[in-house]
């Protein structure tokens, strides 16, 4: 039997350095962007502000960068190392997106990285905006190809199991690239990084403004930040909602979850803005709803039913059932490797191999999952329901900003336009506050996608207890402090890098005297060396 | 589908057993660079001048190197899946140590040169050493403890079972494979700097590269002589049949003393490999001396060429030897990824790696000859 321990353990590793490393990502794919377009502006003005302001939210880009290839490496080597049977299982489509984005897009991003920050004075001008926008090119399609593999977690895609080598293989692979949750979700999330982008940059600039300092580059930086902030903002809505509305294509749980929808509404479904739950902590008894919009929202229609969470409960039932038949024809078929009489198995596990994952959900409850117990079936299927409340409220948090940031960068593109940056001093401040809630909306964005899969690691396939590597408690105990150590403190060191970065401002003198730079031997070091030994 | 697929099955496994292997090599020579910098870093430079000019020296281009090894995961990951659920879950501690040694490469370079305080640069000096050091002696020693094999099995389910802990991997024969493997890429940090420094710091390198380029002879050399006398190697008795579906529990093996040899046998190409290791180093040992740069740098290179390479083909078709239940090893014939996923990412492959190294090698070019000090006074991003 799984020991349930380890996998909380895991899954709180999991958790936790994902949702580290998604601090910096999103804003690095955004101020790649940015900074790009800063840069092309450099590059057809020639006037030095604008690189002046490439320089400088370069640097903070820089630090974040670092962070996220620090934790980046966590990542990649985690599903393995903390997730081995899922590593087995999916690893013939899993790995290969991952492998891609390492060929296609992380190469390109860290190879010129290094050429970003020192090629200043070795490359043209359009050699090195050639260079950023390669940099922000790898940056987005390292989302793109993450996205890809996490896109199939949520909806397995062109791929069957094989019951010979007992793992999913791939049967087609342009339905694994365009699986529409996959597009869906880069176009969302890729979105996201240019709002919090957007918005890291309009903030910072808005203090500059309040304190009176670096004038004309925060103002140009708004002005870049609040149009490019707003096209980006209304992109993660309407594409957010699309987001959503193929969920219900294929997620139809994690959607009634979202929504607290125990019962099934006839369409359209109204909407719930505010809602309590009931005594038992299930179906809510208090809420305020907004007729027709649910419906709206998720299907897009008026007269599709939205199935309510008691339903899916029911379907749950029926193909725990007809996994059961699956998993007896798997191990017949394992059998019969030896025996070579499997002709019959075979068939049935053709009709009934989709159900296998539900078959697995008993895999908590008993190890001879054919003779489960009615009673252990029903479990099983309400394993199927995901923690609804922590679901409802982050999503409405989610929605809420999203919300928040078209009106944000709305107004500030009218007043941008009408010359009215600095004109309003409160206006300022709400602009330097917002500075944090591009990532309390992209955490809690990352937290539905993954908390409302559960119970699953792979929709339908592979149930998360099921995934995790034995290891033992010890082992992840070490991991987990080590971790959380090591992360905390860089966080506190990182922060107070960036508020001196940033207080130090942009660097007026950089690169004035180019003319005056001899090439000289590294070993000629300068005529008053820094002789003291350090430790 | 097999149909469709214009290479067969068996000729895919042996020709990703090689990228993963090229792959390897890339990060051990690419990465090595680095990380063999980072391990000199608090010897070979004293001063914060010094040692600025040493994180400069890789500053440009280390963060592109280290993708080989994000490569080479992925590449285990889409090409054989079971090695990396098997390897990467048995080998946990050691994986942590090793990633929270590299957490502190990024943030070290990156950090370090933000503040004037002594101190600071200090502590991310030794930082920077740990994240060159660690790693490259953790990997040796799984490279060690690969040899010896790894105390695992399968169940029919394919789920892995670990029964060893961190500490039975630091016994004599994989702390012996984790020196050699840190007094490569020493050796390789050492011909990088004393191929663009002079003076004093170039002095350092070039003492410490030969005593590391010294010992990683003699305990490569020490090392073969386990294997071949020492040590029992595995070979599989049972037919294999290189196009079947994989199912490491189908074959049989033995293990034998000397059995990690027995490939230079029926291979005597193979030779090669463990000769161009000796050759390398005899060759980056005497090019320090005498004070040649690149060819130095091509002598170290080769040296992780030959090594790396040696111990890839004495295991081979091994990946992961189980000592408990040798039935459960893994070989490249039964644990790799499903024969379309394998042309996929060859297709892939194929496009893709000359575009890297071409502009690879296009930002080395651009990055080529001295730092100069004056521009690292200036540029906020120098380190």
């Amino acid at each position: 039997m799984i020991d349930m321990t380890i996998v909380e353990l895991s899954r709180w590793q999991f958790a936790a350095t994902a949702m580290y490393h998604f601090i910096f990502v999103p804003l690095t794919i955004g101020l790649s962007v940015m900074m790009a377009i800063m840069e092309s502006v450099y590059v057809m003005t020639g006037r030095e502000v604008w690189r002046k302001a490439t320089l400088f939210w370069g640097t903070l880009f820089g630090v974040n960068f670092a962070m996220g290839v620090a934790t980046g490496i966590v990542m990649e080597y985690q599903f393995g190392m903390n997730w081995s049977y899922y590593s087995h299982y999916v690893g013939d489509v899993f790995g290969a997106p991952l492998a891609i984005e390492g060929l296609m897009a992380f190469f390109l991003e860290a190879t010129f990285i290094g050429l970003f920050f020192f090629g200043w004075d070795r490359l043209s001008k359009l050699g090195h905006l050639t260079v950023t926008w390669l940099v922000a090119i790898g940056a987005n399609f390292s989302a793109l190809w993450i996205l890809i593999a996490n896109g199939w977690m949520q909806n397995p895609v062109g791929a069957k199991f094989n019951p010979d080598t007992m793992r999913m293989e791939v049967t087609d692979f342009i339905v694994v690239i365009f699986n529409p949750v996959a597009q869906a979700k880069f176009v969302h999330t890729v979105s996201a990084g240019y709002v919090c982008g957007a918005v890291f940059i309009f903030a910072i600039s808005c203090l500059f403004l309040l304190q009176g300092k670096h004038v004309e580059m925060a103002k140009r930086s708004m002005i870049v930040a609040a149009s490019f902030g707003l096209a980006s903002a209304l992109s993660v809505v309407v594409l957010g909602d699309e987001s959503g509305y193929v969920a219900t294509e294929h997620q139809k749980m994690k959607i009634a979850a979202m929504e607290a929808g125990y019962h099934t509404e006839p369409a359209p479904a109204p909407w719930t803005i505010f809602a309590l739950p009931g005594p038992d902590g299930g179906a809510p008894e208090f809420s305020i709803q907004v007729p027709w919009m649910g419906g709206l929202i998720t299907t897009r229609s008026f007269d599709t039913v939205l199935p309510g969470i008691e339903e899916l409960v029911d379907h749950a039932q029926t193909r725990i059932r007809s996994g059961i038949i699956a998993y007896d024809a798997l191990q017949e078929i394992r059998a019969g490797n030896i025996d070579g009489d499997d002709v019959d198995a075979r068939l049935v596990f053709e009709q009934h191999w989709p159900d296998l994952g539900y078959g697995l959900l008993l895999k908590r409850y008993r190890e001879d999952v054919g003779n489960a117990t009615d009673e252990q079936i029903a479990q099983a299927a309400a394993d199927t329901v995901p923690d609804v409340w922590p679901l409802f409220w982050t999503f409405r948090i989610m929605m809420g900003l999203g919300f928040f940031f078209i009106a944000f960068f709305a107004m500030w593109f009218y007043r941008a336009s009408r010359g009215w940056l600095e004109t309003s001093r409160p206006l300022l401040w709400v602009g330097f506050l917002a500075l944090p809630l591009p990532w309390v909306a992209i955490e809690s964005g990352w937290f539905i996608a993954e908390f409302g899969r559960q119970p699953w690691v792979v929709e339908g396939v592979l149930p998360t207890f099921y995934a995790a590597s034995g290891l033992n408690f010890w082992d992840l105990v070490i991991s987990l402090s080590f971790f959380t150590l090591l992360y905390s403190t860089l966080f506190v060191i990182m922060i107070m890098l960036m508020v001196r970065i940033i207080k130090a401002g942009p660097q007026d003198k950089l690169f004035a005297h180019e003319e005056d730079d001899q090439d000289f031997v590294i070993a000629a070091l300068p005529s008053t060396p820094a002789t003291r030994e350090l430790v | 589908m097999s149909t469709a697929i214009p290479l067969d099955y068996e000729t895919l496994r042996l020709i990703w057993w090689l990228l993963l292997g090229v792959l390897l090599i890339g990060f051990a020579v690419m990465g090595g660079r680095d990380m063999g910098v980072g391990a000199l870093l608090p010897f070979a430079a004293r001063t914060d001048d010094e040692r600025r000019v040493l994180l400069n020296l890789v500053g440009p281009t280390w963060e592109g190197n280290q993708v080989w090894l994000i490569l080479g995961g992925g590449a285990i990951f889409a090409a054989f899946p079971p090695l990396y659920a098997v390897s990467f879950s048995g080998f946990y501690l050691a994986m942590i140590v090793i990633l929270l040694a590299l957490i502190l490469r990024p943030v070290g370079f990156k950090f370090r040169g933000k503040i004037k305080d002594p101190r600071w640069r200090a502590t991310w000096d030794w930082a920077l050493f740990i994240g060159g050091f660690v790693p490259a002696l953790i990997m040796g020693v799984a490279v060690g403890n690969v040899l010896l094999g790894a105390p695992f099995h399968l169940d029919d389910t394919m789920r892995a079972f670990y029964t060893g802990n961190f500490f039975l991997l630091l016994m004599p024969f994989g702390l012996l494979t984790g020196l050699v493997s840190v007094g490569m890429i020493v050796t390789q940090g050492a011909a990088v700097i004393a191929g663009r420094t002079t003076g004093p710091v170039a002095e350092r390198a070039r003492t410490y590269g030969s005593l590391a380029g010294v010992l990683t002879l003699v305990l490569f050399a020490l090392g073969g002589i386990w294997v071949a006398f020492w040590m029992d190697g595995y070979a599989i008795t049972s037919v294999v049949d290189g196009n079947a579906a994989i199912n490491p529990l189908a074959k049989t093996v033995v293990l034998t003393r000397g059995g990690w040899v027995a490939n230079y046998g029926l291979y005597p190409w193979m030779i090669a490999a463990p000769v161009l290791g000796f050759i390398g180093l005899i060759g980056a040992v005497v090019g320090l001396q005498a004070r040649l740069r690149l060819p130095t740098l091509l002598a170290s290179s080769i040296a992780i060429f030959g090594i790396v390479s040696t111990a890839g083909l004495s295991l081979f078709p091994f990946l992961l030897p189980s000592s408990t239940v040798p039935e459960s090893s893994l070989t490249l014939w039964d644990a790799s990824s499903s024969h379309l996923t394998l042309f996929i990412m060859l297709l892939v492959t194929v496009f893709f790696l000359p575009i890297i190294l071409l502009y690879t090698a296009w930002v080395f070019r651009v990055m080529r000859g001295n730092v100069s000090t004056q521009s690292l006074e200036k540029n906020p991003n120098a380190y």
